[in-house]
């Protein structure tokens, strides 16, 4: 509902009961990533560990989920198991309006269930159930029975649930929302599975008076046709992500086998045409989107004769780019077959499949044999990466479960560091070039959407250290205020600030709607000072040789260049920090 | 009269544009429930999507159990909706065999009055409106 305080319900697992707080704060910080960053520090302890007891984890909308097109999309933020900071993920499905409608700006979560347990929420309703049946169950199974066990508001409703990486606390578990999307990097996953949590429903039961006067219907036709009538979007409902597959490999820029090559001639088969053409089964959205960007594909097996099942599998750039190409697998059914084992046991796609990669080389090069791996890897072979997913995901034994942590842990410990994709977290499927890795490095989720820094390179081939530094920089408040609404980030060339704007005005948020780009700026600020409070340095975050062994359009990586990025960029960060510091 | 009827839900995505345009333009709500479309999915999201809405009875079960003429026969189905009459009793929710009326806690009732002001708000071209003497086959 559109208010100026934040309506939070936080849960205390240990005891299974709840309260609603009422906190303000709604001009400094908006909504999504500036609110839970809020709430982290409220409820968080910067110096205890990630699964602490006390760590709460934060679930959170913006003021216009659910009243604007693309406003669709859910932060979640917790300390992270992978670097013990804070982070955020971030997710779509129904989450954020189910969430809206249970008339929450956000959900907070701490303490530790006895039992495994479900905790379900609605406008009228809260309970924690334990659920000790559900132990190792994977994503399908469990999503399954939770819709058998919890039967009202078929559509109307999010059901979350971690996989047995979650449970088992792998670094790489990600959260399954809806069965096709996915709060997926950084951990997610375990911080759900610390507090005893296999899953959450949210039932959206309750609704709201539109705002008053006649603008806000007008506003929103004027954004539904913008998103719908125009080109603007075409990109993500029709191929999808997937069509920059073909793109990145001509300019030298898609990741293959560990990324040893970043152009190889068997992207014919893993295009996002080929994907469209032969796996495409049907396409879906976010509640509250009528761009409908999630592709899902199918994989149909055989068992004897002519049985046959299917299962179905969403596809994107980035799992396309783990389980295919970064593995060297280049038939487009057995890149699904590969994700959906991922997708049961809850692993994040994008981190399993690139510390597979490095598994792989390492076994090339001997520092690990089958005694660690229990199957041989080699690139392109997808059948034993189907089996390797699942150790993986499973925690099979001590080398997946140290694998699960990051492909850097391990190889602190068998060696091959220097070949571990590793940029603040496992890569994205991003060889643009030296910003982007600097980027990913030091980006607040180390992800390729904090910054357009991948887009940058694949526009300038010069090396103006301040110009590139100075794009980050500038970049970066946009998105942390689109994350704050939350806006899914797809939207971002619909809603710049002058959208905006109106939207915020048109329900009401005036003060907001002028002060668009100073909040942003304290939003960014807070973000990074959260962050810093947990322990965040950029001298933490070194980047791997095989980063500076990358050859792309520009030709070879420029070491000079790559390392002095990383370093102004550090500096510019913490200096945002520490002006932000001296305001607060 | 025209109905409006949802011929391509094979196409629906399940972004709930339909439900949100009834509630903002026809009841003045945010919601995705108080509307007189509601797009549920059947079996999760794998097995894709129905929509529960008025299928335009004649003669229609809930115009003939209300107890105040707030719902009245509407020519060529459905119902013609006088909320001012309305008790909120609930009766038409119980007598409409497609679950196709939506009742808030507060006892205010929702049921699609074929304005078809949804259908222009569908991404994928689910819904239509048709002469109700028209053949075309009506899909759920």
């Amino acid at each position: 509902m559109i208010r100026e305080e934040f309506r939070v319900l936080l849960v205390d697992a240990t005891l299974g009961k709840g309260k609603i707080l009422q906190l303000d704060g709604r001009n400094e910080v908006v909504g999504g990533s500036g609110l839970a960053a809020m709430l982290f520090e409220k409820f968080g302890s910067p110096e205890r560990a990630w699964n602490d007891e006390s760590q709460p984890i934060i679930f959170a909308i913006g003021p216009l989920t659910g009243y604007f097109p693309l406003m669709s999309k859910m932060v979640c933020s917790f300390k992270s198991n992978y670097h013990n900071e804070y982070t955020e993920s971030h997710a779509g499905g129904r989450a954020a309006l189910s969430l809206q409608f249970t008339d929450l700006d956000a959900l907070v979560i701490v303490g530790r269930a006895k039992q495994l347990s479900i905790l379900s929420i609605g406008a009228h309703h809260l309970e924690v159930q334990e659920a000790s049946f559900l132990k190792g169950m994977d994503a399908e199974s469990s999503g399954k029975l939770l819709r058998r066990m919890f039967k009202h508001g078929s559509g109307h409703r999010s059901i979350m649930r971690i996989g047995p990486a979650g449970e088992t606390g792998s670094a790489m578990a990600c959260i399954n929302v809806d069965s096709y999307r996915h709060f997926g990097r950084m951990g997610g996953g375990a911080a759900l599975g610390a507090k005893n949590i296999k899953g959450i429903i949210i039932h959206g039961d309750s609704d709201f008076e539109i705002p008053a006067g006649g603008e806000y219907a007008k506003v929103y036709e004027d954004v539904y046709r913008q998103v719908t009538s125009t080109d603007m979007m075409r990109k993500y409902h029709n191929l999808g992500t997937p069509a920059n597959l073909q793109g990145l490999n001509d300019i030298q820029s898609l990741p293959w086998n560990n990324l040893q090559q970043t152009s190889d001639p068997g992207i014919a088969t893993i295009t996002g045409t080929s994907f469209a053409d032969e796996t495409l089964l049907r396409n879906g959205a976010c509640s509250g989107c009528p761009v409908g960007c999630i592709h899902i594909g199918f994989i149909r097996e055989k068992m004897q004769d002519n049985r046959y099942h299917y299962n179905q599998v969403a596809y994107d750039y980035e799992p396309i780019f783990a389980a295919g190409t970064m593995l060297g697998v280049t038939n487009s059914f057995d890149v699904l077959r590969i994700l959906d084992v991922m997708e049961k046991v809850c692993l994040d796609a994008m981190s399993g499949g690139v510390a597979l990669a490095w598994a792989t080389e390492a076994m090339e090069k001997g520092l690990i044999s089958i005694k660690e791996t229990l199957v041989s890897l080699r690139f392109g072979d997808a059948g034993a990466y189907l089996q390797a997913a699942n150790h993986l995901g499973r925690g099979a034994n001590d080398f997946y479960r140290l694998l699960g942590q990051g492909s850097l842990k391990a190889a602190k410990v068998y060696g091959g560091g220097d070949f571990a994709c590793v940029l603040g977290q496992e890569m994205a499927g991003y060889a643009t070039g030296e910003l982007f890795f600097a980027a990913q490095s030091l980006g607040f989720r180390h992800s390729h959407l904090d910054t357009g820094a991948y887009s940058y390179d694949q526009k300038n081939s010069t090396k103006d250290v301040q110009k590139a530094v100075d794009f980050l920089i500038d970049d970066e408040p946009g998105r942390v205020f689109l994350t704050s609404m939350v806006s899914c980030l797809f939207a971002r060339s619909v809603y710049k600030d002058e959208q905006l704007s109106k939207c915020l005005e048109s329900v009401g948020l005036k003060t907001l709607a002028n002060t668009i780009p100073e909040t942003a700026e304290h939003i960014r600020a807070l973000r990074w000072q959260v962050r810093t409070k947990t322990g965040f340095d950029p001298e933490n975050y070194s980047i791997p040789k095989r980063f500076y062994q990358v050859k792309t359009w520009k030709g070879l990586v420029d070491k000079e260049y790559l390392d002095n990025l990383k370093k102004e960029y550090g500096r510019r960060i913490q200096a945002i920090v520490a002006e932000g510091d001296e305001k607060s | 009269m025209k109905q409006l009827i949802t011929p391509r839900m094979d196409q629906c995505i399940g972004c709930h544009s339909c439900s949100l345009a009834c509630a903002r333009l026809v009841h003045k709500k945010i919601s995705w429930n108080s509307a007189g479309i509601r797009i549920h999915s059947s079996g999760g999201l794998s097995t894709g999507f129905v929509a529960n809405r008025c299928l335009a009875c004649d003669p229609a079960p809930c115009a003939q159990v209300c107890p105040t003429g707030a719902y009245s026969q509407r020519p060529g189905g459905g119902v013609i909706v006088k909320k001012k009459l309305c008790i909120e009793c609930g009766k038409c929710v119980e007598a409409c065999p497609v679950d196709a009326i939506y009742q808030d806690r507060q006892g205010a009732v929702y049921v699609c009055i074929h304005c078809g002001r949804c259908v222009d708000f569908c991404p994928q071209n689910c819904l239509k409106m048709r002469e109700s003497d028209s053949a075309i086959e009506v899909l759920i």
